[in-house]
């Protein structure tokens, strides 16, 4: 069997063509998308499992020869369907800035320092239910040239493969509360308020670790639904 | 994303899908992205997901039958500072349309960068190959159009390289697919 991923599960997602966040104007295509029907060239999709997952790879706190310093935090939750589903085994890539809003990449020029035991780049396996954890350190808001005092709220970005090509997202997760919400074009492009929320995780109390771990709970809803029978044998 | 990062992270994928048990024939398509402004798109992350010379996925989804290498079917690559980027990989065999129609050989083509809140879908077409034209995905796509979709076989040596350039935007502007 496999599921289906009907097109209405797109309109969550923010227009390509953004003019608040300025790279989008000339990144975006002008023409029509072409409609057309799934074959099994998007109906299937890349397996990756615990080969390509190392130890540590979830636990970005381990990575380096010390600790990095900041805010140390647990970020969990599950990978779903639109029916709530967990996916499972799938592969989930997070990356981010450090606690000081600095990326290790050659085109960040941020004046803010960068921490010799922080990569900021993790990767995990769903289990049979669709659940992951990763441990890592709150990221920092950063400037960017967006416009005048532009800052990014803090963020850290996801990528998820999910059952099929179709279903492959990036995305971005925020923390609760954070005041450059209402400031940031990439968090607002997503125009409906519902959708945009989902982008926001949940301080999650309960599963704070005494003494040692905050913890923000971040699901994952990916396409697909309606579980049919193959059409090709 | 990762492609130009200079740290002690090994990525988990490449652009080079050749193992050594892989049958087929032997392609390298390579090309450049461009912005609306014929800029090239520096910072692109690139996907590309295809089958293998059997026409056969690399998932248990597709029931019909395993494939017989160990060929993954999936590559990622960034692009460098000309907007460039390659794949080693193979020419995939056919694959059938949900009718059971044959579809001629392609790589589903899956694009990220800045700017991009979502990312793109198109497919590479091979040059020369006499199933494009009936092939029921391009056959959706304003002949004028079509070209955009089709890789051009640049050269052969050693093996057959296809250049596939794509335009966000333009005269030329690359086919994407609302899927």
């Amino acid at each position: 069997m496999t599921l289906s991923y009907p097109l209405q599960s797109l309109t969550a997602h923010p227009p390509r063509l953004s003019p608040g966040y300025k790279s989008t104007v000339k990144r975006s295509p002008t023409k029509p998308l072409i409609p057309m029907r799934h074959t099994l060239s998007e109906l299937t999709g890349p397996v990756y499992g615990h080969e390509t997952v190392r130890e540590n790879d979830n636990d970005l706190t381990l990575q380096g020869k010390g600790e990095p310093l900041g805010e140390r935090i647990i970020v969990h939750g599950h990978v779903l369907d639109e029916d709530g589903r967990g996916v499972p085994n799938t592969l989930v890539e997070l990356w981010q800035a450090n606690a000081c809003g600095r990326y290790i990449h050659v085109v960040d020029q941020h004046p803010a320092p960068l921490d010799p035991n922080f990569t900021g780049a993790g990767r995990t396996q769903s289990d049979s239910e669709g659940y992951y954890r990763f441990v890592t350190i709150k990221p920092g808001a950063y400037p960017w040239g967006n416009h005048h005092n532009a800052w990014r709220p803090a963020h850290i970005h996801f990528s998820v493969f999910g059952h099929s090509f179709v279903s492959r997202l990036v995305t971005q997760m925020y923390f609760p509360g954070d005041p450059l919400f209402p400031f940031d074009p990439i968090f607002n492009s997503v125009t409906d308020e519902k959708a945009r929320n989902r982008m926001v995780s949940d301080f999650d109390l309960e599963n704070t670790k005494p003494d040692w771990a905050l913890c923000y709970r971040f699901n994952i809803v990916l396409r697909g639904r309606n579980a049919t029978p193959m059409e090709t044998k | 994303m990762t492609s130009n990062g200079k740290y002690d992270w090994n990525d988990a994928f490449s652009n080079n899908l050749v193992t050594a048990d892989t049958s087929g024939e032997r392609v390298r398509v390579e090309g450049r992205v461009f912005d609306g402004d014929g800029k090239p798109m520096v910072d692109c992350m690139l996907e590309i997901w295809q089958a293998d010379a059997q026409g056969r996925f690399s998932d248990p989804q597709d029931k019909r039958a395993l494939p017989n290498s160990s060929f993954k079917g999936f590559g990622r690559c960034g692009t460098d500072a000309d907007g460039g980027y390659a794949f080693d990989t193979i020419k995939p065999g056919t694959v059938p349309d949900p009718d059971g129609k044959p579809q001629a050989p392609h790589l589903v083509l899956a694009l990220f960068a800045r700017g991009m809140l979502l990312h793109l879908y198109t497919r590479i077409y091979f040059d020369g190959e006499a199933a494009n034209a009936a092939d029921p995905v391009l056959a959706l796509v304003p002949i004028d159009r079509r070209a955009t979709l089709i890789a051009q076989r640049a050269h052969c040596n050693p093996s057959a390289v296809y250049r596939f350039d794509i335009h966000l935007q333009g005269d030329n502007e690359t086919v994407f697919f609302d899927v």
